[in-house]
């Protein structure tokens, strides 16, 4: 049993079959790359994770619990994290203030109300952020806007934010698109240590190979809405069904 | 006290300051001056900026911090201003039991329509708080009678209760104060040509306009002033990350309803009655308008806005034709008629005009309100070092610098 347990989901959108009998399964404390053309149905499916859609057939088990039907501020207390395929930030507050919040936040969803103490004055909680941003190396940034940020750094800012949640799992949506190269590796690099030092379990969509095959220990391959091969990293590169997959969408 | 950075100490000590001068500042030209008319340190207005300051205070705490736009905040300046009347009518002239039970009652009526409307966001929370407040302004106004007095408004009468206090015997209607202080009292200082106005009901208001910007300036510190802010720039990252908005936008609406609801009370304290009028919707606008003339998000723009409108209502409607005519008399006859012809839709009456027109260039060219055009000033003097370019969302900043 995986910690993400994905049997049958489908999910039509008028008469678009988004996905179609989608199965998957998350080894807990593993990354899970999930790749697939444009328009494949990827981030589809992880709106059905997070309580953004509701998958018209099957079910979603994390770690024992049914996540249809419930909230998203519901699935994040217990403990799934996701950064967007567009970043979702605090767009006025500073890249501190942004990391700050999730911070703030106790796990159950609590967040510290008394209106009366001063941001500054949390100690712990500062401390804990600005270590965040060290692990991105983003500490000089950390008095800028959030909305002027690079579209790389606005992605890494989020990945902090969701790391300094401590998720069980870390759902990531093209984490290095809009990334320069160094970033990348970067990126590469913290999340390997995440999960090495952490043990966060991660599903990672992404359309740069380099990452994929850095970072996956499994990989599961989606074509027009389904789950065409699930398979180890060495055995997804001269699949031919995945060949078929990338070509064949490019070219019609 | 380690409550307070150096910067917003300074900013509180530069309020409490102005706000224990006002008496000299606001009255710069001496008494037979033709000038005179344009001083505004007269106890009357002084108290109503005290008051409005402290509404509009209250106000930015929800519009400012977490964007949703109240367009029904008068409704709780009533009920603020009714319960302090019945107050003043059961128990007691001391206006202490008056404030504390108009901010509990606003309080509560801010914690119903918050609940109900909160359920929605942007438009459609701001027709909701609109449409409770009409609501509120037509019971007040006919079916709630009994408790208001309808048209009329509510007064206090010679055969009130007012069971704390001593029968009153002088067969004149008693007045408000605090412990015996009454709040009418006046001590005026005769220095030249000049004549200052010192008002016990005036320093009353002043206290607790430096109380709620005290609190305000905590709260925009805190970590629920971050929290609003958030709600305010990406609700849906808030949600993501496990919270749910909607109590810490309830909380805001509530703490700003307690403090319409003071500002309600003050009224009544000032000047014992209260009337529906007061929660009809454009006094709701009115508020809006302070906030953003002043610069939302801002600590110190709403107390200007307010101030400014306060200001052009009291000293521009007063300004009427004869007294255009005798400005220009200097000029040949024709000439004279033209300029006040041209000049009176702006005065008198028609102050609502210039006001208009001032709101439009305000928030056209400075989106960031007053403090917008205070900051590229000090920019300026500063020699254009930050850049000199200041977006009005930087404005709501603690600055980085
Ligand atoms: N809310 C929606 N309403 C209607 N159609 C949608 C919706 N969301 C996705 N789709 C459609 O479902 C299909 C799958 O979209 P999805 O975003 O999941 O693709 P993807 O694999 O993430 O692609 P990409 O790599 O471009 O991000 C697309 O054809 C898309 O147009
Ligand atoms: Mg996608």
């Amino acid at each position: 049993m995986g910690i993400l347990e994905v049997q049958n989901v489908n999910k039509s959108f008028g008469g678009l079959k988004a996905l179609q009998n989608v199965n998957l399964s998350i080894e807990e404390g593993t990354i899970h790359a999930i790749i697939g053309p444009n328009g494949a149905g990827k981030s589809t499916l992880l709106n059905c994770f997070v309580g953004k859609l509701i998958p018209d057939t099957g079910t979603v088990m994390f770690d024992g619990h049914s996540l249809l039907g419930r909230k998203p501020h519901e699935i994040n207390q217990i403990g799934v994290s996701r950064v967007f395929q567009t970043p979702e930030i605090f767009a006025d507050l500073t890249v501190l203030e942004n990391v700050l919040i999730p911070c703030f936040a106790k796990r159950d969803g609590a967040f510290t109300l008394n209106a009366l103490t001063r941001v500054s004055g949390e100690t712990d909680v500062q401390e804990k952020a600005e270590q965040m941003l060290i692990d991105v190396s983003m500490q000089d940034k950390k008095d800028m806007i959030a909305s002027s940020l690079s579209r790389g750094d606005k992605r890494r800012l989020e990945m902090a934010m969701c790391l300094s949640q401590d998720p069980k799992l870390l759902l990531l949506d093209e984490p290095t698109a809009g990334m320069a190269r160094a970033d990348t590796n970067n990126t590469i690099e913290l999340l390997a240590e995440i999960q090495d030092r952490r043990h966060i379990t991660m599903a990672v969509i992404e359309h740069d190979m380099h990452v994929v095959f850095s970072l996956a220990q499994k990989i599961s391959v989606l074509a027009q809405g389904t789950v065409i091969v699930e398979d180890l990293p060495e055995n997804i590169k001269g699949h031919p069904k995945v060949q078929e997959a990338y070509l064949g969408v490019a070219a019609s | 006290m380690n409550s307070l950075s150096k910067k917003d100490k300074a900013l509180l000590l530069f309020v409490a300051v102005m706000a224990l001068l006002a008496p000299f500042l606001l009255n710069p030209f001496p008494t037979d001056s033709a000038m005179a008319q344009f001083n505004a340190g007269y106890p009357d207005l002084m108290q109503r900026f005290a008051i409005f300051g402290i509404l509009a205070i209250g106000f930015n705490i929800l519009f400012g911090l977490t964007g949703y736009l109240s367009f029904g905040h008068a409704a709780f300046l009533g009920v603020g201003s009714y319960s302090a009347v019945w107050m003043l009518k059961l128990l007691s002239m001391n206006i202490i039991p008056a404030l504390i039970l108009s901010v509990i009652i606003a309080g509560l009526f801010s914690l119903l329509i918050g609940f109900i409307s909160l359920r929605r966001s942007g438009i459609y929370f701001s027709i909701l708080t609109l449409a409770f407040a009409q609501m509120s302004f037509s019971l007040a106004y006919s079916v709630l009678t009994p408790i208001t007095n309808g048209e009329t408004g509510l007064q206090l009468n010679l055969n009130d209760p007012r069971i704390l206090d001593a029968t009153n015997t002088t067969g004149n209607l008693p007045v408000t104060g605090l412990f015996g202080l009454e709040m009418r009292n006046t001590f005026t200082l005769d220095l030249g040509a000049w004549a200052f106005q010192f008002n016990v009901g005036y320093y009353v208001c002043a206290a607790f306009l430096l109380l709620a910007f005290y609190l305000s300036i905590r709260i925009f510190r805190s970590p629920f002033g971050l929290m609003l802010r958030a709600i305010k720039t990406n609700q849906t990252r808030l949600n993501y990350t496990g919270l749910n908005s909607r109590p810490y936008t309830l909380a805001a609406f509530v703490i700003s309803g307690m403090y319409a609801g003071l500002a309600g009370g003050l009224m009544a304290s000032m000047d014992p009655l209260a009337g529906a009028e007061r929660m009809q919707w454009t006094a709701s606008g009115e508020i809006v308008l302070m906030t953003i003339l002043g610069g939302t998000g801002t600590l110190l723009g709403p107390v200007l806005g307010a101030g400014f409108i306060k200001y052009f209502e009291n000293i521009f409607s007063k300004i009427n034709e004869t007294v255009l005519h005798s400005w220009f008399s200097f000029m040949p006859d024709g000439l004279n008629d033209a300029f006040v012809w041209v000049l009176h839709f702006f005065v008198g009456k028609g102050w609502h005009l210039t006001l208009g027109l001032l709101f439009m260039l305000i928030v056209t060219f400075l989106p960031g309100g007053l403090m917008e055009g205070w900051e590229r000033i000090r920019d300026k003097i500063r020699g254009g070092k930050g850049g000199g370019k200041n977006p009005p969302a930087e404005a709501t900043k603690t600055p980085a610098e």
